[in-house]
Protein backbone atom coordinates (compact mmCIF):
# COMPACT_ATOMS: atom_id res chain seq x y z
CA UNK A 1 0.00 0.00 0.00
CA UNK A 2 1.57 3.31 -0.93
CA UNK A 3 1.20 6.47 1.48
CA UNK A 4 -1.28 7.77 -0.74
CA UNK A 5 -3.31 5.34 -0.26
CA UNK A 6 -3.08 4.99 3.59
CA UNK A 7 -3.80 8.56 3.62
CA UNK A 8 -7.64 8.07 2.21
CA UNK A 9 -10.11 7.83 4.34
CA UNK A 10 -12.42 4.77 4.15
CA UNK A 11 -16.18 4.59 4.73
CA UNK A 12 -16.76 1.74 6.82
CA UNK A 13 -20.65 1.57 7.31
CA UNK A 14 -22.05 0.00 10.09
CA UNK A 15 -24.31 -3.20 10.15
CA UNK A 16 -27.83 -1.80 11.83
CA UNK A 17 -28.94 -4.78 15.19
CA UNK A 18 -31.98 -4.72 12.96
CA UNK A 19 -30.67 -6.06 9.08
CA UNK A 20 -32.72 -9.01 9.50
CA UNK A 21 -35.74 -7.48 9.08
CA UNK A 22 -35.80 -5.39 5.53
CA UNK A 23 -35.20 -8.98 3.88
CA UNK A 24 -37.59 -12.15 3.88
CA UNK A 25 -34.84 -14.42 3.30
CA UNK A 26 -32.96 -12.70 6.19
CA UNK A 27 -35.87 -12.65 8.69
CA UNK A 28 -36.40 -16.61 7.36
CA UNK A 29 -33.12 -17.06 8.45
CA UNK A 30 -33.03 -15.12 11.47
CA UNK A 31 -36.50 -17.50 12.62
CA UNK A 32 -34.65 -20.31 11.58
CA UNK A 33 -31.83 -19.93 14.23
CA UNK A 34 -34.09 -18.86 16.41
CA UNK A 35 -35.73 -22.30 16.50
CA UNK A 36 -33.22 -23.85 18.20
CA UNK A 37 -34.42 -22.13 21.24
CA UNK A 38 -37.50 -24.26 20.76
CA UNK A 39 -35.82 -27.43 20.08
CA UNK A 40 -33.84 -27.33 23.28
CA UNK A 41 -36.68 -26.93 24.93
CA UNK A 42 -38.45 -29.32 23.38
CA UNK A 43 -35.61 -31.98 24.69
CA UNK A 44 -35.89 -30.24 28.26
CA UNK A 45 -39.78 -30.77 28.15
CA UNK A 46 -39.10 -34.53 27.28
CA UNK A 47 -36.75 -35.00 29.94
CA UNK A 48 -39.30 -33.38 32.43
CA UNK A 49 -41.38 -35.90 31.04
CA UNK A 50 -39.07 -39.19 31.43
CA UNK A 51 -38.54 -37.57 34.84
CA UNK A 52 -42.32 -37.35 35.94
CA UNK A 53 -42.79 -41.01 34.78
CA UNK A 54 -40.34 -42.20 36.88
CA UNK A 55 -41.31 -40.86 39.66
CA UNK A 56 -44.85 -42.68 39.57
CA UNK A 57 -48.28 -42.09 38.87
CA UNK A 58 -48.73 -38.85 41.19
CA UNK A 59 -46.17 -37.41 39.52
CA UNK A 60 -46.97 -37.87 35.84
CA UNK A 61 -50.58 -36.88 36.65
CA UNK A 62 -49.30 -33.35 37.99
CA UNK A 63 -46.99 -33.48 35.11
CA UNK A 64 -50.10 -33.65 32.63
CA UNK A 65 -51.86 -30.67 34.71
CA UNK A 66 -48.94 -28.14 33.88
CA UNK A 67 -48.76 -29.14 30.31
CA UNK A 68 -52.32 -28.51 29.84
CA UNK A 69 -52.22 -24.92 31.52
CA UNK A 70 -53.08 -22.19 28.61
CA UNK A 71 -49.79 -21.10 28.16
CA UNK A 72 -48.12 -24.00 27.99
CA UNK A 73 -50.18 -25.08 25.74
CA UNK A 74 -49.78 -21.59 23.84
CA UNK A 75 -45.86 -22.42 24.36
CA UNK A 76 -45.68 -25.52 22.88
CA UNK A 77 -47.76 -25.22 20.07
CA UNK A 78 -44.79 -22.26 19.02
CA UNK A 79 -42.36 -24.28 19.76
CA UNK A 80 -43.54 -26.93 17.44
CA UNK A 81 -44.06 -23.95 14.64
CA UNK A 82 -40.66 -23.05 15.04
CA UNK A 83 -39.54 -27.15 15.27
CA UNK A 84 -41.53 -27.50 12.05
CA UNK A 85 -39.36 -24.60 10.48
CA UNK A 86 -36.52 -25.84 11.56
CA UNK A 87 -37.00 -29.52 9.76
CA UNK A 88 -37.94 -28.16 6.68
CA UNK A 89 -35.37 -25.64 6.18
CA UNK A 90 -33.31 -28.25 7.32
CA UNK A 91 -34.35 -31.29 5.25
CA UNK A 92 -34.33 -28.16 2.29
CA UNK A 93 -30.68 -28.13 2.45
CA UNK A 94 -29.83 -31.32 2.56
CA UNK A 95 -29.28 -31.88 -1.53
CA UNK A 96 -27.18 -28.75 -1.03
CA UNK A 97 -25.23 -30.44 0.87
CA UNK A 98 -25.39 -34.30 -0.33
CA UNK A 99 -25.11 -34.85 -4.27
CA UNK A 100 -26.23 -38.08 -4.64
CA UNK A 101 -25.43 -40.60 -7.60
CA UNK A 102 -27.97 -43.61 -9.28
CA UNK A 103 -25.99 -45.60 -12.06
CA UNK A 104 -23.14 -42.62 -12.05
CA UNK A 105 -25.85 -39.70 -12.43
CA UNK A 106 -26.39 -37.07 -9.95
CA UNK A 107 -30.45 -37.43 -8.29
CA UNK A 108 -32.29 -33.87 -8.90
CA UNK A 109 -32.38 -32.07 -6.07
CA UNK A 110 -35.96 -32.07 -5.19
CA UNK A 111 -35.48 -36.36 -5.67
CA UNK A 112 -33.04 -36.01 -2.60
CA UNK A 113 -35.45 -33.72 -0.29
CA UNK A 114 -38.24 -35.99 -1.17
CA UNK A 115 -36.36 -38.40 0.24
CA UNK A 116 -35.61 -37.03 3.72
CA UNK A 117 -38.99 -36.01 3.90
CA UNK A 118 -40.64 -38.88 3.06
CA UNK A 119 -38.34 -40.53 5.60
CA UNK A 120 -39.55 -37.98 8.20
CA UNK A 121 -42.97 -38.65 7.33
CA UNK A 122 -42.48 -42.55 7.50
CA UNK A 123 -40.36 -41.41 11.78
CA UNK A 124 -43.54 -39.66 12.39
CA UNK A 125 -46.41 -42.20 11.47
CA UNK A 126 -44.29 -44.76 13.74
CA UNK A 127 -43.83 -42.73 16.50
CA UNK A 128 -47.56 -41.56 16.44
CA UNK A 129 -48.65 -45.23 16.16
CA UNK A 130 -46.77 -46.20 19.48
CA UNK A 131 -47.89 -42.52 21.37
CA UNK A 132 -51.69 -43.74 20.35
CA UNK A 133 -51.17 -47.00 21.40
CA UNK A 134 -50.75 -49.24 18.37
CA UNK A 135 -47.88 -51.04 19.96
CA UNK B 1 -43.22 4.72 -21.10
CA UNK B 2 -41.63 7.81 -19.61
CA UNK B 3 -38.71 9.49 -21.39
CA UNK B 4 -36.38 10.24 -18.79
CA UNK B 5 -35.57 8.19 -15.47
CA UNK B 6 -34.76 9.50 -11.85
CA UNK B 7 -31.11 7.89 -10.31
CA UNK B 8 -30.32 8.31 -6.40
CA UNK B 9 -26.50 7.81 -6.57
CA UNK B 10 -24.27 7.72 -3.60
CA UNK B 11 -21.94 10.25 -3.73
CA UNK B 12 -19.09 9.80 -1.11
CA UNK B 13 -16.23 12.05 -1.26
CA UNK B 14 -13.37 11.19 1.16
CA UNK B 15 -11.88 14.31 1.59
CA UNK B 16 -14.69 16.16 2.80
CA UNK B 17 -16.16 15.44 6.34
CA UNK B 18 -19.68 13.92 6.71
CA UNK B 19 -20.59 10.25 5.63
CA UNK B 20 -22.03 9.06 2.05
CA UNK B 21 -25.26 11.38 0.59
CA UNK B 22 -27.74 10.77 -2.22
CA UNK B 23 -27.36 12.67 -5.39
CA UNK B 24 -30.10 12.80 -7.75
CA UNK B 25 -29.51 12.43 -11.37
CA UNK B 26 -32.33 12.59 -14.32
CA UNK B 27 -31.22 10.44 -17.20
CA UNK B 28 -32.67 9.39 -20.46
CA UNK B 29 -34.88 6.22 -19.94
CA UNK B 30 -34.36 4.11 -23.29
CA UNK B 31 -35.65 0.29 -23.65
CA UNK B 32 -31.72 -0.73 -24.12
CA UNK B 33 -29.91 0.87 -21.01
CA UNK B 34 -28.31 -0.62 -18.39
CA UNK B 35 -28.20 1.15 -15.09
CA UNK B 36 -24.38 1.56 -16.12
CA UNK B 37 -25.32 2.99 -19.27
CA UNK B 38 -27.28 5.39 -17.15
CA UNK B 39 -23.94 6.24 -14.61
CA UNK B 40 -22.05 6.57 -17.83
CA UNK B 41 -24.75 9.04 -19.30
CA UNK B 42 -23.94 11.62 -16.13
CA UNK B 43 -20.16 10.96 -16.11
CA UNK B 44 -20.21 11.78 -19.27
CA UNK B 45 -22.94 14.76 -19.62
CA UNK B 46 -24.11 16.01 -16.11
CA UNK B 47 -21.06 15.31 -13.57
CA UNK B 48 -17.86 13.91 -14.26
CA UNK B 49 -16.68 13.78 -10.88
CA UNK B 50 -19.26 10.87 -10.79
CA UNK B 51 -16.69 7.51 -9.58
CA UNK B 52 -17.44 3.95 -10.17
CA UNK B 53 -15.88 0.91 -11.74
CA UNK B 54 -16.86 -0.79 -15.17
CA UNK B 55 -14.85 -2.37 -18.02
CA UNK B 56 -16.73 -4.96 -20.25
CA UNK B 57 -20.31 -3.74 -19.90
CA UNK B 58 -21.22 -7.78 -20.51
CA UNK B 59 -21.59 -9.29 -17.40
CA UNK B 60 -17.99 -10.70 -17.67
CA UNK B 61 -15.03 -8.85 -15.79
CA UNK B 62 -16.79 -8.06 -12.34
CA UNK B 63 -16.00 -4.69 -12.26
CA UNK B 64 -19.60 -2.83 -11.90
CA UNK B 65 -21.19 -4.94 -9.63
CA UNK B 66 -23.52 -2.09 -7.32
CA UNK B 67 -26.23 -2.16 -5.17
CA UNK B 68 -29.20 -1.22 -6.65
CA UNK B 69 -32.64 -0.76 -4.98
CA UNK B 70 -31.62 -2.32 -1.81
CA UNK B 71 -30.20 -5.74 -3.78
CA UNK B 72 -26.65 -6.14 -5.00
CA UNK B 73 -26.40 -6.70 -9.13
CA UNK B 74 -23.71 -5.83 -11.95
CA UNK B 75 -25.42 -2.68 -13.19
CA UNK B 76 -24.46 -3.60 -16.72
CA UNK B 77 -26.91 -6.73 -16.68
CA UNK B 78 -29.49 -4.15 -14.69
CA UNK B 79 -31.93 -2.42 -16.89
CA UNK B 80 -33.83 0.59 -16.16
CA UNK B 81 -36.83 -0.03 -18.06
CA UNK B 82 -37.27 -2.88 -15.12
CA UNK B 83 -37.36 0.21 -12.41
CA UNK B 84 -39.67 2.74 -14.18
CA UNK B 85 -41.00 4.89 -13.55
CA UNK B 86 -38.12 5.20 -10.58
CA UNK B 87 -36.35 5.97 -9.00
CA UNK B 88 -33.45 4.10 -9.01
CA UNK B 89 -30.61 4.06 -6.02
CA UNK B 90 -27.47 3.04 -6.78
CA UNK B 91 -25.17 2.32 -4.04
CA UNK B 92 -21.95 0.89 -2.99
CA UNK B 93 -21.89 -3.03 -2.50
CA UNK B 94 -22.74 -3.12 0.99
CA UNK B 95 -20.31 -4.79 3.47
CA UNK B 96 -16.90 -3.26 1.86
CA UNK B 97 -14.91 0.22 2.64
CA UNK B 98 -16.09 2.87 0.36
CA UNK B 99 -13.19 4.38 -1.67
CA UNK B 100 -14.97 7.18 -2.97
CA UNK B 101 -18.46 7.26 -4.68
CA UNK B 102 -19.63 3.41 -5.83
CA UNK B 103 -15.81 2.53 -5.43
CA UNK B 104 -15.42 -0.09 -2.93
CA UNK B 105 -11.91 -1.76 -1.79
CA UNK B 106 -12.06 -5.55 -1.93
CA UNK B 107 -8.36 -6.15 -0.56
CA UNK B 108 -9.55 -7.72 2.20
CA UNK B 109 -11.14 -10.65 -0.74
CA UNK B 110 -7.80 -9.82 -2.48
CA UNK B 111 -5.85 -11.58 0.28
CA UNK B 112 -7.96 -14.38 1.46
CA UNK B 113 -8.04 -15.33 -2.54
CA UNK B 114 -4.90 -17.02 -2.59
CA UNK B 115 -4.80 -18.80 0.70
CA UNK B 116 -7.37 -21.08 -0.48
CA UNK B 117 -4.95 -21.75 -3.44
CA UNK B 118 -7.22 -21.45 -6.46
CA UNK B 119 -5.25 -23.29 -8.56
CA UNK B 120 -4.17 -27.05 -9.48
CA UNK B 121 -1.69 -28.36 -7.28
CA UNK B 122 -0.51 -31.21 -7.99
CA UNK B 123 1.52 -33.21 -5.50
CA UNK B 124 3.43 -35.79 -7.98
CA UNK B 125 6.09 -33.68 -8.99
CA UNK B 126 4.85 -33.44 -12.90
CA UNK B 127 5.10 -30.37 -14.39
CA UNK B 128 2.01 -28.58 -15.38
CA UNK B 129 3.02 -27.15 -18.55
CA UNK B 130 4.89 -30.70 -19.49
CA UNK B 131 1.95 -33.11 -19.36
CA UNK B 132 -1.46 -33.18 -20.95
CA UNK B 133 -4.38 -34.14 -18.12
CA UNK B 134 -7.29 -35.64 -19.60
CA UNK B 135 -10.52 -35.01 -18.61
CA UNK B 136 -14.26 -36.38 -19.34
CA UNK B 137 -17.14 -34.35 -19.76
CA UNK B 138 -18.67 -35.86 -16.62
CA UNK B 139 -15.37 -34.92 -14.49
CA UNK B 140 -15.55 -31.50 -16.14
CA UNK B 141 -19.26 -31.03 -14.88
CA UNK B 142 -18.13 -31.63 -11.57
CA UNK B 143 -16.88 -28.34 -10.58
CA UNK B 144 -17.54 -26.43 -14.11
CA UNK B 145 -20.23 -24.16 -12.50
CA UNK B 146 -17.90 -22.82 -10.21
CA UNK B 147 -15.74 -21.94 -12.47
CA UNK B 148 -18.08 -19.39 -13.97
CA UNK B 149 -17.40 -17.07 -10.63
CA UNK B 150 -16.18 -13.59 -12.08
CA UNK B 151 -14.87 -12.14 -8.66
CA UNK B 152 -17.80 -9.40 -8.62
CA UNK B 153 -18.30 -9.48 -4.80
CA UNK B 154 -21.98 -9.97 -5.25
CA UNK B 155 -22.27 -12.63 -3.02
CA UNK B 156 -19.77 -10.88 0.01
CA UNK B 157 -22.04 -8.16 -0.67
CA UNK B 158 -24.98 -10.21 0.05
CA UNK B 159 -23.87 -12.18 3.03
CA UNK B 160 -24.91 -10.99 6.54
CA UNK B 161 -22.46 -13.14 7.86
CA UNK B 162 -19.55 -11.23 6.13
CA UNK B 163 -21.09 -8.23 6.88
CA UNK B 164 -21.06 -9.07 10.87
CA UNK B 165 -17.72 -10.72 10.70
CA UNK B 166 -15.17 -9.51 8.53
CA UNK B 167 -12.77 -12.50 8.97
CA UNK B 168 -14.83 -14.72 7.17
CA UNK B 169 -13.45 -16.17 4.29
CA UNK B 170 -16.77 -15.80 2.27
CA UNK B 171 -18.99 -17.63 -0.12
CA UNK B 172 -16.37 -16.93 -3.66
CA UNK B 173 -13.36 -17.62 -1.79
CA UNK B 174 -14.92 -21.44 -0.42
CA UNK B 175 -16.36 -21.48 -4.29
CA UNK B 176 -12.98 -21.13 -5.72
CA UNK B 177 -12.03 -23.86 -3.60
CA UNK B 178 -14.39 -25.83 -4.70
CA UNK B 179 -13.49 -25.64 -7.93
CA UNK B 180 -10.48 -27.39 -7.49
CA UNK B 181 -11.11 -29.62 -5.36
CA UNK B 182 -13.81 -31.03 -7.60
CA UNK B 183 -11.00 -31.03 -10.30
CA UNK B 184 -9.88 -34.56 -11.66
CA UNK B 185 -6.39 -32.74 -11.75
CA UNK B 186 -6.03 -31.34 -8.76
CA UNK B 187 -4.44 -33.00 -5.46
CA UNK B 188 -4.61 -30.00 -3.48
CA UNK B 189 -7.79 -30.86 -1.42
CA UNK B 190 -6.24 -31.67 1.49
CA UNK B 191 -4.05 -28.61 1.47
CA UNK B 192 -6.88 -26.57 1.36
CA UNK B 193 -9.04 -28.24 4.17
CA UNK B 194 -6.50 -26.46 6.66
CA UNK B 195 -8.17 -23.18 5.57
CA UNK B 196 -11.54 -23.68 4.77
CA UNK B 197 -12.15 -26.58 8.06
CA UNK B 198 -12.13 -23.21 10.37
CA UNK B 199 -14.10 -21.13 11.89
CA UNK B 200 -13.42 -18.68 9.84
CA UNK B 201 -13.95 -20.95 7.09
CA UNK B 202 -16.85 -23.20 6.29
CA UNK B 203 -17.65 -23.43 9.61
CA UNK B 204 -18.75 -19.24 9.65
CA UNK B 205 -21.28 -19.71 7.18
CA UNK B 206 -24.63 -19.96 8.95
CA UNK B 207 -26.25 -21.15 5.29
CA UNK B 208 -28.22 -17.92 4.75
CA UNK B 209 -28.35 -18.72 1.29
CA UNK B 210 -28.18 -15.03 -0.12
CA UNK B 211 -24.84 -15.60 -1.82
CA UNK B 212 -26.46 -17.98 -4.33
CA UNK B 213 -29.33 -15.99 -5.00
CA UNK B 214 -27.13 -12.43 -5.73
CA UNK B 215 -24.89 -14.72 -8.08
CA UNK B 216 -25.13 -13.21 -11.53
CA UNK B 217 -23.39 -16.07 -13.26
CA UNK B 218 -25.26 -19.56 -11.85
CA UNK B 219 -22.43 -20.48 -9.19
CA UNK B 220 -24.19 -21.78 -5.91
CA UNK B 221 -21.40 -20.65 -2.96
CA UNK B 222 -23.91 -21.41 -0.45
CA UNK B 223 -24.15 -25.11 -2.20
CA UNK B 224 -20.52 -25.18 -2.63
CA UNK B 225 -19.81 -24.74 1.36
CA UNK B 226 -22.67 -26.74 3.00
CA UNK B 227 -21.43 -29.65 0.70
CA UNK B 228 -17.84 -28.92 1.86
CA UNK B 229 -19.22 -29.08 5.38
CA UNK B 230 -20.36 -32.69 4.76
CA UNK B 231 -16.49 -33.54 3.48
CA UNK B 232 -14.59 -31.85 6.26
CA UNK B 233 -17.05 -33.38 8.45
CA UNK B 234 -16.69 -37.05 7.58
CA UNK B 235 -12.89 -36.05 7.22
CA UNK B 236 -12.52 -35.25 10.11
CA UNK B 237 -15.02 -38.36 11.73
CA UNK B 238 -12.41 -40.58 9.55
CA UNK B 239 -9.11 -39.27 11.05
CA UNK B 240 -11.18 -40.06 13.81
CA UNK B 241 -12.08 -43.48 13.79
CA UNK B 242 -8.80 -44.51 10.82
CA UNK B 243 -5.59 -42.26 12.17
CA UNK B 244 -3.65 -44.64 9.69
CA UNK B 245 -5.46 -43.51 7.04
CA UNK B 246 -5.60 -39.86 7.49
CA UNK B 247 -3.38 -37.66 5.41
Amino acid sequence: MTANQADVRRYRPRTSVFWWVHRRSYLLFVLRELSCVFVAWFVVYLVLLVAAAHRGSDSYQQFLEWSSRPWMVVLNLVALAFVVLHAITWFTLAPKAMVVRLQGRPLPARMVAGGHFAAWAVASAVVAWIVLGGW
Amino acid sequence: MPDTITLQVTRYRPDADGPPTLQEYVVPLREEWAVLDGLNYIKDQLDGTLSFRWSCRMGICGSCGMTVNGDPALTCGTFLTDYAPGPVRVEPLANFPVIRDLVVEIDDFMRKLPEVKPWLVREDGEALDDVEFLQTPAEMDEYKQYSMCINCMLCYAACPVYGLEPDFLGPAAIALAQRYNLDSRDQGAHQRLDVLATAEGIWACTYVGECTTACPKGVDPAGAIQRYKLTAATRTLRSFLMPWRAR
